[in-house]
């Protein structure tokens, strides 16, 4: 039986500053770190949430050269996506995110679905912080 | 184009992503990316498949629909809050871009109903610049109603 998520895969180009912003600016644990023959295993997760661990990788094997590159021009271009991120106060926490430096890109937006934000991570990905409100479909009608 | 320069061209686009009410001009955005404004402006296009000022000006006009929609606001003060300095421009550019005039698209918005955010609320959290902002409207003549209003 499948029990949940428990891994899921973040790029980035230098795993020592993206754990540092994902722990120290927002806020997520490191987990692991072991150095293996040629490759270097890193995870975080969120404090509250030791189940679902985030390895922050390099783009590269299994990933072809090509499919290496492309994940790195993505980052540095600015176009992947990393998390989506629920927040309890969307507004408050941009706040406290720029005092901290981070970029917002999408500052705080009413939605259908809540109050919604987009922040770069400091490896070029963007995060989405959603305040999640009830919805229907009839709402983005 | 050298790869190390993408992650370049990328702050200067999170730039106008961030600081769109402002005075963004292609001098101060190549000097973001730390090139020459001509290399700026074909590396960026090159990239991104537009020019960068035409990404500012849809960057603009995407806040303007997202205005017009949720926000009680002129059209003026939707122009300005999101960096035109022109209402003429503004409602140009719009209509070019989403097919109908500006306060046409908020009309057909506002008829659906739904709530609206106050523009006094919008002001107090920064997205409306009214007064005591630099100045940038010189060449916009007509103000629909006195700016103060809302600014409570």
């Amino acid at each position: 039986m499948i029990r949940n998520v428990s891994l899921i895969t973040l790029y980035c180009s230098d795993q020592d500053e993206a754990r540092d912003f994902y722990v120290d600016v927002l806020g997520f644990v490191s987990n692991t770190d072991i150095q293996m023959d040629g490759f270097r295993w890193v995870t975080i997760n969120h404090p509250d949430h030791p189940e679902l661990e985030i390895t922050l990788m390099k783009p590269g094997p299994p990933l072809d050269d090509e499919g290496a590159d492309f994940y790195r021009r993505q980052l540095d271009k600015g176009q992947a996506g990393g998390l989506g991120l629920r927040v309890d106060d969307c507004r408050k926490t941009c706040e406290e995110l720029t005092a901290k430096g981070v970029t917002i890109l999408q500052e705080p937006s009413e939605r259908p679905y809540g109050v919604e934000a987009v922040i770069r991570d400091n490896q070029g990905n963007w995060l989405v912080l959603v305040e999640p409100k009830e919805f229907t479909p009839e709402d983005f009608a | 184009m050298p790869v190390e320069l993408l992650s370049r061209l990328r702050l200067a686009r999170d730039r106008m992503d961030r600081d769109y009410q402002s005075e963004l001009d292609l001098d101060r955005l190549a000097a973001v990316a730390g090139v020459s404004k001509f290399y700026f402006v074909r590396c960026f296009e090159a990239a991104y498949g537009e020019t960068p000022m035409r990404y500012l000006t849809r960057r603009r006009l995407e806040r303007a629909q997202d205005l017009l929609r949720f926000a009680n606001l002129t059209v003026t003060e939707v122009c300005m809050a999101v960096g035109f300095s022109s209402l003429g421009s503004f409602s140009a550019k719009f209509r070019r871009m989403v097919g109908e005039s500006p306060s046409e698209y908020r009309d057909r918005w506002a008829a659906r109903g739904g709530p609206r955010v106050p523009g006094c609320y919008l002001f107090m959290n920064g997205v409306l610049h009214l007064g005591g902002a630099p100045k940038r409207d010189d060449d916009c003549a007509i103000l629909e109603k006195p700016r103060s209003e809302g600014s409570q």
